[in-house]
């Protein structure tokens, strides 16, 4: 299982980097959130999968799944939405004021020439 | 967003208030089970975007007239807070404390001073949220 | 503990906070009122330490800033930082008095310019105070920063704008090259307090970073004294409003330099090398500086000029004081005279310097010129302006009655003593040690006179375009008079100052000399005899009055210096090159181009883990205790990679978006299995939350295929994507399959509960045992939707858009 997710987690990451190296806006925003999916499974995969119960003491099993990565990965979690809705408004407000989404459109004035 | 979608408002109507008690749910039920400020406050704020969606920005205004970045904004101010009450009792920053104690009807129950905190987590995932929407909204 | 003093030292900081709502509040009333409580408070709080420090005692306090970094805010006054106190918060009140005169309050803009005066006295005052060396340097860079500040105080000027960025870069290197030092200082010591190095001294003269450290943090000091050849920032720094160049420029600032020195004396004055540094770039300093300022025509660049050479000349005594280390006792040693007269020189530059400069600042606004070319002919119209001229100038040229004559002869007795050291080769170049001073001191004298005689002698230029000249406003004239009756108080009474402020003053630079309960004792006399220095001074005279007055016939030999190969030239030069250079090399990689930028990340990334990966020998494959895969998750991998797919080749944004929340939906269904609710909820609940968002974008965003027919695929943007993936492969393989530590996880499962009082442990870590970071992580999401609002209610109505 661990195999099969690190593979997962390669193949969402390869997906991302490859629409982030587009050029047209949207394909860009959207492989920053595939990155971050990759990333959350990364993170979860490092820890051991199924390692024991959910993380609520309630349950009381005997064994737990660390509940450290999960912390750390609901704080990327939402933090990455901020940063994606970011990202969105950024392009919109691009296209908005120059009138491209073509991030090759979007170089300022060259200065050095 | 002029759409006249009666059966998306039919439904939203119903389920707006199912989704709403079971965010507060999820937001108390937090500390003990899944839940917490940020599950919860998306929660609202989803019910809210669908509100959005079924009756556009301007209902939603009328019925709901808070400034949103004001919510985020209270919600911050109430975590520092939190943390900052640490001072009171001579212990470091965002310490926090529980007790059990015993409410009349309700029965015997734990208040802990990390929900407050966790309240100024939800507050401030339900303004900033709906900030982004209601501006991304409101742009023509 | 927050002491008193350390709340002195803050003070002006404070009052800084204060001073623009004063200066909108009451713009009827001047805002250097209110400003000057401040000095003058602060002077009064500091002149109770007199007593103190004359009998020996030292004040420490500290303030616990960063003890984990060793990093503690150490309050330290002494007998040396008392003088620099005192001198500060003194120059400080006249300084501030006078600038109410001098700048207008309809104007100018009086905020700015006090705000910038109060933080460069507290920083100041920080310097000079503070026993923690890293403190010292904080201080010390809030001082070059303010000094760019004043100094493009009228920054429409071009040639403010100038000033200001030559002194900020000069300054600047300089201390950066002190931090180092420092650095290396507390390698050798482990510790950051100068009492506690200074303790530890004689440990470390052996040590090979001995020497590296000194010469960076006399670089340090250099730059700031403006010692040559770093003193070219000081002529440009004059565009600074006149008040700020008597304060910063001439009392103040660009003595931070020799306070280091003095501070750092016990340290490292055991050297030779450091003699050698010292007095020789200070005796290099005092020719050139008063050779060039003869040949100036602006009176602050005169006194630009004059000042550089004048702070050479404090160094050199202290460069020369080091050889007192060498002797046991207090007892007949002959070079404890060198420290004397470099601290009272320092005092009475001071106060003649402060007094020029604010008569030239008089000048200049009353007859609306600096040019000696025009100036001449004051002397009836402005008595008192001339008065302080005379006095002031006499006193620098080091004639008596004044206390520049008495500090003048300390400093030739001090320079004919070094010859006969006997170490460290002095026998060698030593003598040049007198005569150069000797030479130095008849240039000073002829600008002197150049300063006098060419503004206030002759007759007034018809040039000039001002009517009514007149003198100056009375409030104009209470500062140079304060300054300049300390002239002849000190010339008359020196020894008022000698064991209230200069012994202990000795006692902090020369510590190692005293034993128990000795103490240094200091007698400033007015007559020597007839004396090699009397002859020296009156040499001086005779051959500098004889030159003045032939000015004119050889003055020809200042063309012998070509303008192209000046120090000034060497930095417009260097400053060019070194933007022309960095330009070339920066257009070469920064195309322009995002997506390339992130090419060369991506490629690094992946170099740099795999070349890491398999150079460490740490890819590592580990398939036992591997969880089980069931159906189900076969199939949701199979529907991810699907749905990744869909979106990798989407060809209109609907199909890209609906990919991508497919992929955010299964994603929680992974979550699910793998036990964690907590990220399953949310992550259900963001993607809705996105999806909504991304819908809402597209009202308004064209479409991906707009321009072009059809996505086309690219070979080589997909074998860095795939390299990239690869590389993600191994590090999560490696990553799950070696386990360098025990997982910390049973901390939380233990501790959940009865530390925190909750069961569900990711939230108890949220809010509980890392909720730092969640107050953080909320902070984010706030900075985030505030970016967006404005980014999208912000009209832009700058200057760049019609």
């Amino acid at each position: 299982m661990e195999i099969l997710m690190s593979i997962i987690a390669g193949f969402l990451f390869m997906v991302g980097t490859y629409l982030v190296l587009s050029k047209n806006m949207i394909r860009i925003i959207i492989g920053t959130g595939f990155i971050s999916h990759g990333s959350h499974l990364l993170l979860l995969t490092m820890a051991g999968l199924k390692t024991g119960a959910p993380p609520l003491l309630g349950l009381q099993a005997s064994t737990y799944t660390d509940p450290l990565p999960q912390a750390l990965i609901l704080t990327a979690i939402v933090i990455s939405f901020g940063v994606t809705a970011f990202f969105l408004v950024l392009g919109y407000k691009a296209y908005k004021v120059t009138g491209t989404d073509n991030t090759d459109g979007l170089r300022g004035p060259d200065l050095h020439d | 967003m002029r759409q006249n979608d009666i059966i998306l408002q039919t439904t939203t109507k119903i389920v707006l208030f199912i989704i709403l008690a079971f965010s507060v749910f999820m937001f108390f039920n937090g500390h003990n089970n899944p839940g917490g400020g940020f599950v919860g406050g998306l929660m609202t704020s989803s019910a809210i975007v669908l509100f959005m969606l079924a009756f556009g920005l301007e209902t939603t205004k009328r019925i709901l007239p808070f400034d949103f970045k004001l919510v985020a904004a209270s919600g911050l101010l109430i975590a520092i807070l939190t943390g900052m009450g640490s001072f009171v009792f001579g212990v470091p920053f965002l310490s926090h404390t529980f007790g059990y104690f015993t409410i009349p009807i309700l029965g015997e129950m734990e208040l802990a001073t990390a929900t407050l905190f966790d309240l100024g987590v939800y507050l401030v995932v339900v303004g900033v949220t709906l900030t982004i929407i209601q501006t991304i909204g409101e742009d023509s | 503990m927050f002491t008193a003093l350390h709340f002195a030292i803050i003070m002006p900081f404070i009052a800084a906070i204060l001073v623009p709502f004063l200066y909108k509040q009451f713009a009827r009333i001047h805002t250097g009122w209110f400003v000057l409580i401040v000095p003058v408070l602060l002077f009064i709080y500091f002149i109770q330490y007199i007593p103190l420090t004359a009998n020996g005692q030292t004040v420490t306090s500290v303030f616990n800033w960063v003890p984990s970094l060793n990093l503690n805010f150490i309050a330290y006054v002494d007998g040396l930082g008392l003088l620099f106190a005192l001198l500060i918060t003194g120059i400080g009140s006249l300084v501030v008095l006078y600038s109410i005169y001098y700048l207008s309050k309809e104007k100018e803009a009086l905020n700015n310019f006090y705000v910038f005066l109060l933080m460069f006295m507290g920083a100041m005052l920080g310097v000079v105070l503070s026993d923690n060396l890293i403190v010292l340097y904080t201080f010390w860079e809030i001082t070059s920063l303010s000094s760019f500040l004043l100094i493009s105080y009228w920054y429409e000027r071009e040639q403010s704008r100038y000033g200001a960025l030559k002194s900020l870069l000069i300054t600047v290197i300089g201390g950066f090259a002190m931090l180092v030092g420092f650095v290396l200082v507390y390698k050798m010591t482990g510790t950051f307090s100068i009492q506690e190095i200074v303790a530890s001294a004689e440990t470390i003269t052996g040590h090979p970073l001995f020497l590296p450290a000194m010469l960076l943090i006399l670089l340090g000091a250099f730059t700031k004294s403006a010692q040559f050849p770093f003193h070219i920032w000081l002529p440009d720094a004059m565009e600074a409003p006149t008040p700020v160049s008597a304060y910063l420029h001439s009392a103040t600032m660009v003595k931070a330099g020799i306070y280091l020195v003095a501070r750092l004396s016990p340290i490292f004055a055991v050297k030779g090398e450091w003699l050698w540094l010292v007095a020789g770039f200070g005796i290099v300093t005092l020719f050139w500086g008063s050779f060039t300022a003869v040949r100036q025509t602006d009176l602050k660049g005169i006194l630009a000029y004059s000042t550089i050479s004048q702070l050479g000349m404090i160094l050199s005594m202290l460069g020369v004081g080091a050889a007192a280390l060498h002797f046991d006792s207090i007892d007949n040693n002959l070079y404890i005279g060198a420290t004397t007269a470099a601290l009272f020189h320092l005092i009475n530059h001071a106060t003649f310097k402060g007094s020029l400069f604010m008569m030239v600042g008089i000048v200049d606004h009353e007859t609306g010129t600096r040019d000696i070319r025009y100036l001449g002919g004051l002397m009836t119209i402005m008595p008192i302006t001339f008065t302080v001229a005379v006095i002031g100038s006499f006193s620098m040229a080091g004639l008596p009655p004044f206390n520049g004559f008495l500090s003048k002869e300390m400093f030739f007795t001090s320079m004919v003593q070094i010859t006969n050291l006997g170490m460290f080769n002095i026998e060698t170049f030593g003598v040049l040690f007198p005569v150069i001073a000797w030479i130095a001191s008849v240039f000073t004298f002829i600008y002197s006179m150049i300063i006098v005689f060419k503004t206030f002698a002759g007759n007034m230029h018809p040039g000039l375009v001002r009517a009514n000249i007149h003198e100056a406003p009375l409030g104009m004239l209470i500062s140079p008079i304060v300054l300049i009756s300390l002239v002849v108080i000190f010339g008359f009474f020196p020894n008022i100052l000698a064991h209230s402020i200069i012994e202990p003053a000795m006692a902090s630079i020369l510590p190692s000399l005293l034993g128990g309960n000795e103490q240094f004792y200091v007698n400033i006399r007015f007559w020597h005899g007839f004396s090699t220095e009397l002859y020296m001074t009156i040499g001086v005279v005779v051959i500098g009055l004889l030159l003045f007055m032939s000015l004119r016939k050889w003055a020809g030999i200042y063309r012998l210096f070509p303008e192209s190969l000046s120090f000034n030239r060497l930095y417009d030069q260097l400053l060019v090159t070194t933007e022309n250079v960095s330009t070339i090399l920066t257009s070469w990689y920064m195309k322009g181009s995002v997506r390339q930028y992130l090419m060369y990340i991506m490629v690094f990334f992946t170099l740099i883990l795999t070349v890491v990966l398999f150079g460490k020998g740490a890819f590592t494959v580990n398939t036992t205790n591997l969880a089980p895969i069931s159906i189900y998750e076969a199939v949701l991998a199979a529907s991810l990679v699907i749905a990744a797919l869909l979106t990798m080749f989407a060809s209109t944004r609907l199909k890209a978006v609906i990919g991508l929340g497919a992929t955010g939906y299964i994603v929680s269904l992974f979550f699910v299995i793998f036990r964690a609710p907590d990220l399953a909820l949310t992550q259900l609940t963001i993607e809705t939350v996105s999806v909504a968002l991304f819908l809402l974008c597209f009202y308004h965003l064209p479409e991906i295929t707009k321009g072009a027919k059809k996505v086309r695929f690219q070979p080589g943007n997909f074998i860095i994507s795939l390299a990239v993936g690869v590389t993600i492969t191994l590090i999560a393989i490696s990553a799950s399959s070696s386990k360098l530590f025990d997982s910390i996880s049973s901390f939380f499962s233990e501790a959940s509960h009865d530390l925190a009082g909750g069961d569900n442990m990711v939230n108890v870590i949220l809010v509980d045992f890392r909720g730092f970071d969640t107050l953080f992580e909320i902070l984010v999401l706030g900075i985030a939707a505030m970016g967006i609002y404005t980014m999208i209610r912000l009209r832009i109505t700058g200057r760049n858009r019609p």
